[in-house]
């Protein structure tokens, strides 16, 4: 849901090299389940890395083999539709977090409550990922991968333009007087940017604001839109003045995604929220220094998007118990420690928050905590209301930034709910 | 004309000797060539069936159901089409297709059958000329389409400097979008369809010209009561190519524009994608595809119907 470009950061972990600790992983399998089937998945090319690092790691301990089939972004959704009406899905497939309610309710996954509800760790791994899962009860799928969102900012140009390099914004005001404070700066440089034209990226980091101020974007059903809420209004006016008076990149406007890692890659931009997972992405590949802070209210307070992508067994898959084998693994400290943790990422268990590897940058221990802060919306029809080009969502954000703000948002309430409605 | 009265006199013959030497040779020549040419003909027939027919009745079927990704379909009909009216993207998509439709038959026309009659004439250099024209119908749609998404990237295109500050070609304004879509749409079919126009125009004998010439027929008249004329069914066809293409715009859209800004430039067929794909729900999508070939075939009946018509 976030952009293609994080398939990149994705890739840069998974450059950092992953090592395949198999031996006790083996003896936590049951050996009816693995018997050296070969197994199936699907990812997007976002998680791709992520997954085939699972993979690696489990197929160096195990009879049993998943191979990783990724597919562009964009085009996965369909993808999986059309080889689910053809019953040619794979064994397991993963989806974006914000689909798994669509897919739980289309029945696309298997029932997993049984196995899952028989997992020592089923109460550790990121609860708003498995209630996202989960449909009239069922658990279908378990966390995947775990991406958030927070504010990237160029120490180099805070320093420049005279701030506090180590003092992050704390509100979304402070924020904006930041951005103005790096925008001075002139030239080509910019004091922040955002995706006008572009869905899913305004979901992953405005809505944390809201959040932070104690509002909220729908009801927890995820029903009924409440975009015209107050502190919604201030967010999206915050932002509409950073645009107006320039601060906030032209190009902002019609950035639809793909080019929006760029933008906070060229160290142009001042101060920016994005994925965290772009934070190792940026520093490979920059000559500045790049701070991090949670997503802050306009007034304080801090929140985030806890993203990503869940995964879950098909529902056609003739291969469920040695599906479930890997899906179970994937949840072991091992797993998450050696292979997620290692490589900078953000374990889907709670409880390894704190990790040997997580310890020795504070910027990830920061993050990782903020999970327990953020949430992950919850609507059964996300796609088409939010992150497709299409979406009612972007008409009423657009109309919020470059239109008319005040009837964009009551029709936008008015369209979301009408669209959240429609399943 | 000779075949047809050859083919003709060959037929007579068999199928009125048929039933008088039935006794004597139970397997007649004549059953046996209708079984050969069913034969023959067997191939395409299952293709088409396969491929066509039983897929197009299996839309009709699903527009008449809820029909989920897995599961069994439940019968809902009318509730498919009825649900329509309340659509408003499919409304706007509706009127920019037929916007873009009319915009893009009338120019790419002109502009193919200006290259046409440009290469026309075997002169110096025509054939460069014909190729240059051709080439960009090599390129595959989508490739050209992610090539000129490409170059007028503001940041990393040739056509980024063009404008003193920053400019968005493909998602800056609903024009804009609209006016880069056509641009790319002309570059790569004009030659394709030049090609069409051209086979038209030397399938006219040029003792037509010469006669006329004679006549004392100016090069306007040349053009109007020869050229077009004798062009009618090849002007037909190149028509409704285009139409049927226009109408069927996806490809430049769905890559160029994203179908922005502001569903500015949605499509008929992004809103069946976006039915069927983002909504899942494969009812809807089938229902649009339904009244959309519809139209398709009334347009085409419409059109042929009065092209021949005059040519008769």
């Amino acid at each position: 849901m976030i952009s293609a470009s994080r398939t990149l950061a994705l890739a840069v972990v998974a450059a950092l090299g992953l090592s395949a600790c198999g031996t006790s992983a083996a003896t936590s399998s049951t050996a009816a389940a693995d018997d050296g089937t070969t197994l199936t998945i699907w990812t997007r090319a976002a998680t791709e890395t992520v997954s085939k690092a699972y993979a690696d790691a489990y197929n160096a301990g195990h009879k049993n083999k998943v191979k990783v089939t990724a597919y562009p972004n964009e085009e996965y959704p369909a993808k999986l539709a059309s080889a689910a009406g053809a019953k040619a899905l794979p064994d397991m497939f993963a989806s974006d977090v914000v689909f798994a309610p669509q897919y739980a309710s289309q029945g696309l996954w298997l029932d997993i409550t049984a196995r899952l509800g028989g997992s020592a760790v089923k109460d550790k791994v990121a609860p708003a990922h498995v209630r996202n899962a989960t449909w009239k009860g069922k658990n279908y799928a378990i966390p995947h991968t775990i991406d958030m969102s927070v504010m990237l900012y160029n120490k180099d140009l805070f320093t420049k333009a005279g701030l506090d390099p180590d003092k992050p914004p704390t509100t979304l005001t402070q924020f904006a007087d930041d951005a103005r404070a790096v925008n001075k700066l002139g030239g080509d440089v910019h004091g922040t940017y955002f995706g006008g034209n572009c869905g899913g990226c305004n979901v992953f980091t405005m809505w944390p604001s809201v959040w932070a101020g104690g509002g909220s974007v729908m009801s927890d059903d995820g029903t009924t839109s409440t975009i015209n809420s107050p502190q919604m209004a201030a967010v999206f006016a915050l932002y509409r003045k950073l645009y107006e008076e320039g601060v906030a990149a032209p190009a902002s406007k019609d950035e639809a995604g793909p080019t929006w890692l760029d933008a906070l890659q060229s160290g142009k931009i001042g101060i920016a929220p994005g994925p965290a997972v772009w934070l190792g992405l940026i520093e490979s590949k920059a000559t500045f220094k790049l701070g991090v802070a949670p997503i802050s209210g306009i007034d304080g307070g801090e929140s985030t998007f806890v993203g990503g992508d869940v995964l879950g067994i098909s529902a056609t898959s003739k291969h469920a118990d040695q599906a479930w084998d890997f899906l179970s693994w994937t949840m072991s400290d091992e797993a998450q420690v050696e292979v997620i943790a290692k490589n900078k990422g953000v374990p889907t268990r709670t409880d390894l928050a704190a990790n040997k590897y997580s310890s020795a940058d504070p910027r990830l221990v920061e993050i990782n905590n903020l999970m327990a802060k953020g949430k992950t919306p919850y609507a059964a029809n996300f796609n088409a209301t939010y992150n497709d080009p299409q979406s009612p969502w972007i008409t009423t954000f657009r109309g919020a930034f470059f239109g008319d703000a005040t009837k964009a948002l009551s029709d936008g309430a008015t369209a979301l709910t009408a669209s959240l409605r429609q399943h | 004309m000779t075949r047809s009265v050859a083919r003709r006199a060959d037929a007579g013959p068999l199928t009125q000797g048929a039933p008088t030497v039935r006794v004597a040779r139970p397997r007649t020549r004549a059953s046996r060539r209708a079984w050969v040419g069913a034969a023959y003909a067997a191939p395409t027939a299952f293709m088409v069936g396969a491929f066509f027919v039983v897929p197009l009745g299996l839309v009709v079927w699903m527009s008449l159901h809820a029909w989920p990704l897995l599961g069994v379909p439940a019968l809902n009909a009318p509730d498919n089409y009825s649900g329509l009216g309340s659509n408003d993207l499919l409304r706007g998509a509706v009127t920019f297709t037929v916007k873009y439709t009319v915009i893009i038959t009338v120019l790419l026309f002109l502009l193919s059958f200006g290259l046409a009659l440009m290469v026309q004439h075997r002169r110096r250099g025509v054939g460069f000329l014909r190729t240059a024209f051709f080439l960009p119908a090599a390129v595959g749609f989508a490739s050209a389409s992610l090539l000129f998404l490409g170059m007028l990237n503001d940041e990393i295109g040739p056509f980024g400097g063009l404008h003193r500050g920053y400019v968005s070609w493909t998602s800056g304004s609903p024009d804009l979008a609209l006016g880069s879509s056509v641009v790319l749409v002309l570059w790569r079919f004009a030659g394709f369809n030049m090609l069409i126009l051209l086979t038209g125009l030397q399938a006219i004998p040029l003792e037509v010209y010469e006669a006329a010439r004679i006549d004392g027929a100016g090069r306007w008249q040349l053009f109007r009561r020869i050229t077009v004329p004798l062009m009618r069914p090849t002007i037909a066809l190149v028509l409704t190519l285009m139409i049927t293409g226009s109408l069927l715009a996806f490809d430049q859209f769905w890559i160029l524009t994203r179908g922005g800004p502001d569903n500015s430039t949605t499509s008929l067929v992004m809103v069946i994608y976006r039915e069927a794909f983002i909504k899942l729900d494969l009812g809807s999508a089938a229902a649009i595809s339904v009244v959309l070939l519809v139209v398709l075939v009334v347009v085409n009946v419409v059109q042929l119907g009065v092209l021949r018509r005059r040519s008769h």
